[in-house]
């Protein structure tokens, strides 16, 4: 089964999904853009930090680190 | 092998005029942050750039020469950058010389076990300039990983030359330049054309006749017309500076741009979504070719780093072990340094002794021998039997860890901290430069994108003590909190403890100030931030000893030096010049002597600090000059005789306490000032910086003078 719009900051570590809407407007949603980050860009979680926050995403082969308040403004579907 | 390396000017700003000086072809060098291109770079022009293993290293861009079959080519090194869209400083700054500037060639460095991010940022620049030749480096590491490009392949779907490098062992490099002088002296090779949407092709073709007809061939009217579609304002500026060119004036390009506006909206492309469409192109075009070059033969290729970040920067293991790292590397230190500060004190002032010989045999006036001797002899002397040691174990130390990939990790441990405070993780790794040289770490703050960030941790670097004050703080904590101080594993342990417990105040009050200058003067919510937490790498003992060792320690005591012999020479004529019944040394000394009380020091030691604002290093060889001149003591030999000197003049553990806070919190030096106001562009900002620590500083001395007073530790 396929579930919709996790946001990013809560895939569970080792958890893959894909990206289905990023709704930031700021210039994060840029960055994350020259990350290769896009819809339908396959994302996994690698690490979270000790405090829980940032957590570490495998993207595109790259391991990039996100605050939740950022990640939590990219919609992933799980599959 | 063909080429040449020649020594070009070290950590240089890269400035147009300066480039303009030499002759010979431009070549520019781009790519990611942490794809080793600055080791390209040291290899091809064998200018010492540091590199380390964290994103953004290169703050500045930086050029040097390398020759090549005779032909002389000015290679500079831009800021790495994830694309060239100008989101950044950096990405403007490589932009625009790529752009405005038209390099002869362009060598895109490459990360081969993550190329198809990289890519994104190759195709920027082929649609920015047709001649580009693509250095895929860190071979041995996806070799290792397993992962396999097909050179050949990636060269024929982008229209570009591709070499294939190890640049850390300097193959590939002789391949690189005859492409460079192929490409550099060849017609525009027949690159990739990016094609977009359709609606965007229509809209381009509209604009880009008119920028022709205005401009010329020379400039990329294709690349330009894309821009200004998607409405790039700095864009715009800088046409305007660069090429003259008012895009505002030109009503005719108005007028097309509406229509092209207008053409786009029809098609549901908007001014919010166009740069999506725009990006999302690039990366579904990386993304193809990377599918046909790119072989993967291990299905976890990065299963490795994943297990070492695991304990690294775990909930439970993280921060204790980037603690217990930290004390390791003092305790390495101050153990190691012990021995060797001795070895080196007592030759020197062996030499010193020689010096005063043969100036009596030569029958040199005492003056003479005074001043050079006595003087600016004896105060480098000291300035370097108490810093050479340290530095030369620090120094390799901490650039082991920097070169294995750790200090990325320190900012993501650290970051939710830095996020309380409202600043961000990447302050950690200016931080971490601050370690070395604070002028350095305000310097490195410009890997922080938000300006209100960069300020912050620019103003509160100085708050991460340097190595040049390391040492001072090292000798009195040894001299005072250690029992034993000679040798032995408690007594370093000891020392290693509370010098730990020292950084980590620093960092405390870093975190304190910060968080104090963004609820006032910087206000503001933290940025967005992203990080690169690249491969860890087996860093390279020798190299980065050999390299530390010459690049930072003897840059480091050199500057140290070079500020010592004539602070020497001065303090030695305060010292001998008697004004009424004291010498002007004493007369300032003790001038100073009721502020310095209040705050728990004496009148020589905030004199000494005073005089030490050119070099912290030089602090506690002017001190005991002082306290020499008005003493019977004529050599100091080792920290024992150093003690008793001190303990003579009054000195208690409250003093040294108190010195040791001072030496931690205290204006920055010179060179550090200089920088904020080269940084920050503003002397209001500066003197924030300035007197920033300095009131913290005054303040917590004040305090834990007064508490020792309460308690009737202190006079």
């Amino acid at each position: 089964m396929e579930k919709q719009n996790i946001p990013l900051n809560e895939l569970k570590v080792g958890q893959c999904g894909t990206v289905s809407q990023l709704l930031s407007d700021t210039s994060m949603r840029r960055r994350l853009q020259d990350m290769g980050l896009i819809e339908g860009t396959k994302v996994e979680c690698v690490q979270k930090s000790p405090s829980g926050d940032p957590i570490a995403f495998l993207i595109r082969g790259a391991v990039i680190a996100l605050r939740s308040e950022d990640s939590s403004s990219v919609l992933m579907s799980l599959s | 092998m063909g080429w040449k390396r020649r020594r070009k000017s070290k950590h240089k700003q890269c400035e147009e005029r300066d480039i303009d000086k030499e002759s010979g072809k431009i070549i520019a060098l781009a790519g990611n942050p942490n794809v080793g291109k600055s080791t390209v770079f040291n290899a091809l022009t064998g200018l010492n750039q540091h590199t380390g293993n964290w994103t953004g290293k290169t703050v500045d861009s930086a050029y040097g020469i390398c020759d090549f079959h005779g032909e002389n080519y000015i290679m500079v090194d831009l800021p790495g950058t994830y694309s060239l869209m100008a989101h950044s400083a950096e990405e403007e700054v490589a932009r625009n010389f790529i752009c405005f500037r038209h390099p002869d060639a362009t060598i895109v460095v490459c990360d081969a076990t993550c190329l198809e991010r990289n890519l994104n940022l190759v195709l920027q620049t082929i649609e920015l300039t047709k001649r580009v030749v693509v250095c895929v480096n860190l071979l041995d590491e996806a070799k290792k990983k397993q992962i396999c490009v097909d050179l050949e392949k990636l060269s024929k779907e982008l229209g570009v030359p591709v070499i294939g490098t190890t640049a850390r062992s300097k193959k590939g490099l002789d391949d690189l330049l005859a492409t460079v002088e192929a490409l550099a002296r060849d017609p525009e090779p027949n690159a990739l054309k990016i094609k977009y949407i359709p609606p965007i092709e229509e809209a381009v073709s509209m604009v880009e006749p008119h920028l022709t007809e205005k401009l010329g061939k020379e400039w990329n009217c294709r690349w330009i017309a894309i821009r200004l579609l998607e409405g790039n304002t700095s864009m715009i500026e800088d046409l305007n500076r660069y090429i003259g060119y008012d895009v505002q004036q030109d009503h005719v390009l108005a007028d097309i741009l509406e229509e092209a506006k207008k053409y786009l909206n029809r098609c549901d492309i908007t001014e919010d979504n166009i740069k999506d469409k725009i990006v999302a192109c690039l990366v579904i075009t990386a993304e193809g070719i990377c599918a046909n070059v790119v072989s993967y033969n291990k299905v976890n290729c990065h299963s490795k780093d994943r297990k070492i970040d695991k304990y690294l920067t775990n909930r439970w293991t993280g921060i204790p072990i980037m603690i217990a790292l930290l004390a390791l590397i003092f305790w390495i230190t101050i153990s190691g340094a012990n021995y060797p500060s001795q070895i080196l004190s007592e030759g020197l002032f062996w030499v010193q002794d020689r010096l005063t010989d043969f100036f009596m045999w030569m029958h040199a006036p005492e003056w003479l021998h005074g001043a050079l001797v006595l003087g600016v002899y004896r105060v480098l002397a000291w300035v370097i039997s108490v810093m050479l040691p340290p530095m030369a174990i620090f120094f390799p130390l901490f650039t082991l860890l920097e070169d294995f990939g750790y200090l990325p990790r320190v900012a993501f441990n650290l970051d939710h901290y830095f996020k309380k405070a409202n600043t961000c993780g990447k302050q950690a790794l200016t931080m971490c430069m601050g370690f070395g040289c604070n002028a350095a770490g305000v310097v490195g703050c410009r890997i922080i994108d938000s300006p209100r960030e960069r300020m912050i941790a620019m103003l509160t670097n100085n708050f991460v003590p340097c190595n040049g004050r390391f040492p001072t703080m090292i000798s009195i904590i040894s001299m005072f909190f250690v029992g034993n101080i000679a040798t032995g594993f408690t007594g370093s342990l000891l020392s290693t403890l509370m010098l730990t417990g020292v950084i980590i105040l620093g960092v405390i009050l870093t975190f304190a100030m910060s968080k104090l200058l963004s609820k006032t003067v910087l206000k503001g919510v933290p940025s967005s931030f992203t990080l690169e937490l690249p491969p860890y790498r087996r860093p390279q003992i020798g190299k980065v000893i050999v390299r530390s060792l010459l690049d930072r320690t003897i840059f480091v005591l050199g500057r140290a030096a070079v500020v010592a012999a004539p602070a020497g020479l001065i303090i030695w004529i305060l010292a001998n010049i008697t004004a009424g019944d004291a010498t002007l040394l004493a007369h300032c000394a003790s001038f100073l002597d009721p502020f310095g009380k209040l705050f728990g020091l004496d009148g020589t030691i905030l004199f000494a600090f005073i005089l030490g604002f050119p070099a912290n290093e030089i602090v506690i060889p002017i001190m005991i000059m002082t306290y020499m001149s008005t003493g019977t003591l004529t050599e100091i030999s080792d920290l024992t005789v150093l003690r008793e000197l001190l303990v003579a003049n009054n000195w208690t553990w409250i003093t040294a306490l108190c010195v040791i806070v001072f030496s931690l919190v205290h204006w920055p030096c010179s060179t550090t000032c200089l920088s904020i106001r080269k940084e920050t562009k503003s002397w209001k900002w500066t003197a924030v910086g300035f007197l920033l620590p300095t009131v913290t500083g005054f303040g917590l001395c004040f305090i834990i003078a007064t508490f020792a007073r309460m308690f009737g530790w202190l006079a």
